[in-house]
């Protein structure tokens, strides 16, 4: 089956990224097809490269980011949201004029149109969030 | 591109969270893709859609007008949950006036919001092809 994933809380504050990264494992060991996974309100926070949390703990953005290396996944981070919460990429940054950019390898940013698509071409689409 | 039932259910205040503008930026963007979309108040998510909303001494803007748009994108189904109206005092005569204008019916002006029960809103839901809840 093909699935669309979105994930609407941030890493940590929040279990649907955990839930969600554990979801889209099983899936891809059952044969399942992850159309897309899309990133949005608070959960755009998943794809900075900045989080540093204690060393016993896990680091959820490297997760998710090896996941999506390793099988090719569609990983987009809304641009609408992660604009309000400072998330950029090179070329936004540069857009914007800003200094730095912190989204991490493996993840893109893109529209909203993205999520709709994903429902649209998907068999199922998945929500994770409160 | 094929034509699917969305539904955005939103069940959360305006205010306090910014669930209900995001997901408003959602719906928006939704009507693009020609899609048969339909929308679902339960819950606070009614309060989205009361008249007279003043947010000027919280400092945030006012998006409820959006609202009002929906109709000229073709969005014409605003389900709301007669219980959680109920359950919070509220009735239809709290709600903004949203419509939307049927154009094999000589443009004329209809009612976009449906009152339905909680058992209707189950039914409702349970016929969507992607359901998408804020």
């Amino acid at each position: 089956m093909k699935y669309t994933v979105m994930i609407n809380e941030g890493p940590y504050q929040h279990q649907s990224s955990d839930t969600a990264l554990q979801f889209v494992r099983a899936a891809l060991e059952k044969g399942h097809e992850i159309f897309r996974v899309f990133f949005y309100h608070d959960g755009v926070n998943n794809g900075t490269r900045l989080s540093v949390p204690p060393a016993d703990d896990r680091l959820l953005q490297k997760e998710w980011s090896e996941l999506g290396l390793e099988h090719g996944l569609d990983l987009v981070i809304c641009i609408a949201a992660a604009q309000r919460r400072g998330l950029m990429d090179e070329s936004e940054a540069k857009r914007q004029g800003l200094d730095a950019d912190n989204i991490i390898e493996g993840f893109r940013i893109s529209g909203l149109g993205q999520l709709i698509e994903g429902g649209i071409q998907s068999d199922r689409t998945i929500v994770f969030g409160d | 591109m094929a034509t699917k039932k969305f539904m955005f259910v939103n069940r959360k205040a305006p205010y306090g969270t910014v669930y209900a503008l995001e997901s408003l930026e959602v719906v928006l963007i939704s009507a693009a893709f020609d899609q048969d979309v339909s929308l679902a108040f339960i819950d606070d998510g009614v309060y989205q859609i009361t008249k007279g909303q003043d947010t000027t001494t919280i400092g945030q803007k006012n998006f409820s007008k959006a609202y009002k748009a929906l109709g000229d994108y073709d969005i014409s189904k605003l389900y709301v949950e007669k219980e959680s109206l109920a359950e919070r005092g509220l009735t239809q005569d709290d709600l903004m006036d949203l419509v939307w204008e049927d154009e094999d019916d000589d443009w004329a002006e209809k009612s976009s919001i449906i009152i339905v029960s909680r058992e209707e809103m189950a039914a409702i839901m349970a016929e969507q092809e992607v359901t998408l809840s804020f």
